[in-house]
C-alpha cells in the first residue's frame, strides 16, 4: 500500500507539470498584460516595471525562472495586489477555502448517505420518491441560484421559525464565525448532498438485493444490523470513488460561493486575478487547487482500496 | 445433438421467424418511456420552452436590447399602462431589468443562448467522447490502457480553471465557449462508451452471433451499437443540463456571454445584484432555467428506465 501511494504521488508530478505548463502559457497568450491601465506609462517607467517582474525576458526564460522559484516554494510577487507575494495571498485565503470545503463535504457525506440509505430501504414508496425528487432539485438548481435565494430568505426578509427571528449574515467571513459559515456551507453542500444521496440509493438498492444480504437476513440478523454492518460496507463504495470528483466539483462551486458571499478564499482571488491578468496569482491558485485535488483524489483512491478487498494495489 | 441446417431449410426458418412480428428494443423502450408521466410532461414543457425561445422575437413587442429609462426595475405588469407612477407603458410580463429592458423577451433570448450552448457543446463532447471511447474499447489491450490513463490524468485537472483562463484569453468569444465546454465534458462520455463497448464485446449474444456466422460488421451494427447507444443517449440528456449549467456558471462570473446579448447565467447574475429591490429579476430567469434543467433530468431518468429496465 505504501509503495502504491508513493508510486501514485510520483505519478502526480508529471500531471502537475502539465497543469503548470498549460496554465503558464495560456495566460501569456492572452492579449493584454497586468500593467495595461487607462493611462499610458512613460516608456522608461514601463521598461523598469517589466524588468522588475522579469517580463522583459523571452517567454521560455520566464517559464524556467518561474519553475525554478516554484521548486523552492516561491510563487512570486502578485502583479496586481502590490506589496503582496502570491504566497502571502494564498496563505491568507487557503484556510478559508479549505475550511469551507471540508465543512461542506462533511455535511454532504453525513446527510447524503443517510438520505440515500433511507430512500433505498423504502424503494418505490412515496418517501423514496419524495427524497429522490428533492435530490433532483438539489442537483438541478445551481449554487449561484440557491445562494441569492437563501440570501433573500435569511438575510433580506428574515424568516421566523418557531417564534425565533432567524437572520444570518449574507456576506463576510468574520474570522470564520459559525453564523457566517452557515449560508456558504449550505449552498456549497446542497448539490453534493443530492448527488451523494442518489448514488447511495442506487448502490444500496443493488446491494440490498444481493445474495449475501439475503443470507444475513436469513440468519435472523436484525434489519438494522444487516444494513449497517453488511450492506453499507459495499453500498458506500461508489461514494468513496465519487469523492475525488466531488472534491473537484466543490472547488468549482467555491469559486461562485466565495464570490457571492464575499469570502476571502483563494477562489475569489482566482477569478479576480484572471480578469486582471495577474499571471502569478492565477498560476499560484491553479497549482494549489490542482495539488489539493490530486492529493485528495489519492486519499479517496487509497480509501477505496482499503475498503474493497477485491481491488488490489497493483 | 445438433442437426445441420441446410440453406433452404434455414430460409424457411427465417421466413417463419419474420412472420412473427417481434417488438424491437426501441419500440419497447419508447412504450416504457411514454408510460413515464414525469418524462412525458418534461418533454412537453421542454418543447414549449424551446418553441418560445425559437419564436422569441414574435412573442413580445419589445426588442431584447430596447431600453426604456423611465421603467428601470419596474415590477411585472400584466396590462398596458397600469403603472403606479402614472408612467404610460406597455405590459411587461416579467418586469423590467436594472437598465430598463423588458425581462420577458430577455429571458427568452437567454433561453436561446443557453439551449444553443447546451446542444452544440454536447454535440462536441459526444463526437469526441464516442470516437475516443469506442476506439479504446474496440482496440483493447495496451492502447486501451494508454488512452484511458490519459483520460484519468485529464480527469484530475481542475478544468473549470482552464475554461476560465481560455475565456479570458479569447475575450469571451461565443464559438469558443461552445468548444471549450464541449472539450471539457467529453471525458465521462469516453469512459461510458469504452466501458460499454468492452463489456458488450464479450457478451454471450455476441459470441452466439459470431458462432452463428454473423460477420464483424453485422456484430458491430446489430449487436454492439444498439447496446452502446442506450447509455449514450441517457448520458447526453443528462449532459445537456450540465453544459447549460457550465455556461451559466461562466456567465455568472462575468466570463461568458457579453452584453447586450444575454443568457440565463447573465440574467441570474444581474438579478442577484438587484435582489433587494427587484427580486423578480432573479426569480424569472432562475425559474426558467431550473424548469429546463429539471425537464432534461427527468427525461434522462425516464430514458434510462426505459432502455435499461433492470435498474429500476
Amino acid at each position: 500500500m505504501l509503495s502504491y501511494a508513493i508510486r501514485r504521488l510520483l505519478g502526480a508530478i508529471p500531471t502537475l507539470l502539465v497543469i503548470i505548463t498549460l496554465a503558464f502559457f495560456m495566460m501569456r497568450i492572452a492579449p493584454g498584460g497586468p500593467f495595461d491601465g487607462e493611462r499610458r506609462l512613460p516608456p522608461e517607467i514601463e521598461a523598469n516595471i517589466m524588468a522588475a517582474y522579469d517580463l522583459d525576458r523571452p517567454l521560455y526564460q520566464q517559464y524556467f525562472l518561474y519553475l525554478g522559484r516554484l521548486v523552492q516554494g516561491d510563487l512570486g510577487p502578485s502583479f496586481r495586489t502590490r506589496d503582496f507575494t502570491v504566497n502571502e495571498i494564498i496563505a491568507s485565503g487557503l484556510p478559508v477555502s479549505v475550511r469551507l470545503g471540508l465543512s461542506a463535504i462533511t455535511v454532504a457525506l453525513l446527510l447524503g448517505t443517510t438520505l440515500g440509505v433511507f430512500a433505498a430501504l423504502r424503494q418505490n414508496r412515496p418517501s423514496d420518491y419524495s427524497v429522490m425528487t428533492l435530490a433532483m432539485v438539489g442537483i438541478t438548481i445551481p449554487s449561484f441560484v440557491t445562494a441569492p435565494l437563501l440570501t433573500l430568505l435569511f438575510g433580506v426578509y428574515g424568516i421566523s421559525l418557531f417564534g425565533f427571528e432567524i437572520s444570518l449574515p449574507v456576506g463576510g467571513w468574520n474570522g470564520g464565525a459559525l453564523r457566517n459559515m452557515i449560508l456558504p456551507v449550505t449552498v456549497l453542500a446542497l448539490p453534493q448532498i443530492a448527488i451523494i444521496a442518489r448514488l447511495t440509493r442506487g448502490s444500496m438498492v443493488e446491494v440490498l438485493r444481493s445474495n449475501y444480504v439475503r443470507t444475513a437476513r436469513a440468519k435472523g440478523l436484525s434489519s438494522f444490523r444487516v444494513v449497517t454492518r453488511h450492506a453499507l460496507r459495499a453500498g458506500l463504495l461508489p461514494i468513496v470513488s465519487y469523492l475525488g470528483y466531488g472534491i473537484a466539483a466543490l472547488a468549482t462551486g467555491s469559486l461562485v460561493v466565495e464570490q457571492i458571499f464575499g469570502l476571502p478564499g483563494i477562489g475569489r482571488y482566482f477569478v479576480q486575478g484572471a480578469l486582471n491578468r495577474d499571471y502569478t496569482l492565477v498560476l499560484g491558485v491553479v497549482i494549489v487547487y490542482a495539488a489539493l485535488i490530486i492529493s485528495l483524489n489519492l486519499v479517496a483512491d487509497l480509501l477505496y482500496r482499503v475498503l474493497d478487498p477485491r481491488v488490489s494495489f497493483e | 445433438m445438433m442437426t445441420p441446417v441446410f440453406p433452404q431449410e434455414r430460409a424457411e426458418i427465417m421466413q417463419a421467424a419474420q412472420a412473427i412480428k417481434g417488438r424491437s428494443l426501441w419500440v419497447d423502450a419508447r412504450r416504457r418511456l411514454f408510460r413515464n408521466k414525469a418524462a412525458v410532461v418534461s418533454m412537453i414543457v421542454l418543447g414549449i420552452i424551446a418553441l418560445m425561445a425559437i419564436f422569441a422575437p414574435f412573442l413580445s413587442p419589445y426588442e431584447f436590447d430596447e431600453i426604456d429609462y423611465g421603467l428601470v426595475q419596474r415590477a411585472p405588469s400584466w396590462w398596458p399602462g397600469d403603472d403606479v407612477l402614472g408612467y404610460a407603458g406597455g405590459a411587461h410580463w416579467f418586469g423590467m431589468d436594472s437598465v430598463g429592458r423588458d425581462l420577458f423577451v430577455r429571458t427568452l433570448y437567454g433561453a436561446r443562448v443557453s439551449l444553443a450552448v447546451g446542444l452544440v457543446a454536447t454535440c462536441v463532447s459526444l463526437m469526441i467522447g464516442v470516437l475516443y471511447g469506442a476506439t479504446a474499447g474496440f482496440l483493447g489491450g495496451r492502447i486501451d490502457n494508454l488512452m484511458m490513463r490519459f483520460v484519468d490524468i485529464l480527469y484530475s485537472l481542475p478544468f473549470i480553471f482552464f475554461v476560465i483562463i481560455l475565456m479570458v484569453i479569447f475575450e469571451q468569444n461565443f464559438i469558443l465557449l461552445f468548444v471549450a465546454i464541449g472539450a471539457v465534458e467529453w471525458l465521462t462520455m469516453a469512459r461510458i462508451v469504452r466501458g460499454q463497448t468492452l463489456s458488450v464485446k464479450q457478451k454471450e449474444f455476441v459470441e452466439a452471433a459470431r458462432a452463428g456466422g454473423v460477420g464483424n460488421w453485422g456484430i458491430i451494427s446489430r449487436h454492439i451499437i444498439p447496446n452502446v447507444v442506450g447509455p449514450v443517449i441517457v448520458y447526453v440528456t443528462l449532459l445537456i443540463p450540465q453544459v447549460i449549467l457550465a455556461e451559466s456558471f461562466l456567465s455568472f462570473l462575468g466570463l461568458g456571454i457579453r452584453e447586450p446579448m444575454t443568457s440565463w447565467g447573465v440574467l441570474i447574475s444581474e438579478g442577484a445584484n438587484a435582489l433587494e429591490t427587484a427580486p423578480w429579476l432573479l426569480l424569472f430567469p432562475a425559474g426558467f432555467m431550473a424548469v429546463t434543467l429539471f425537464c432534461f433530468n427527468f427525461i434522462g431518468d425516464g430514458l434510462r428506465d426505459a432502455l435499461d429496465p433492470k435498474d429500476r
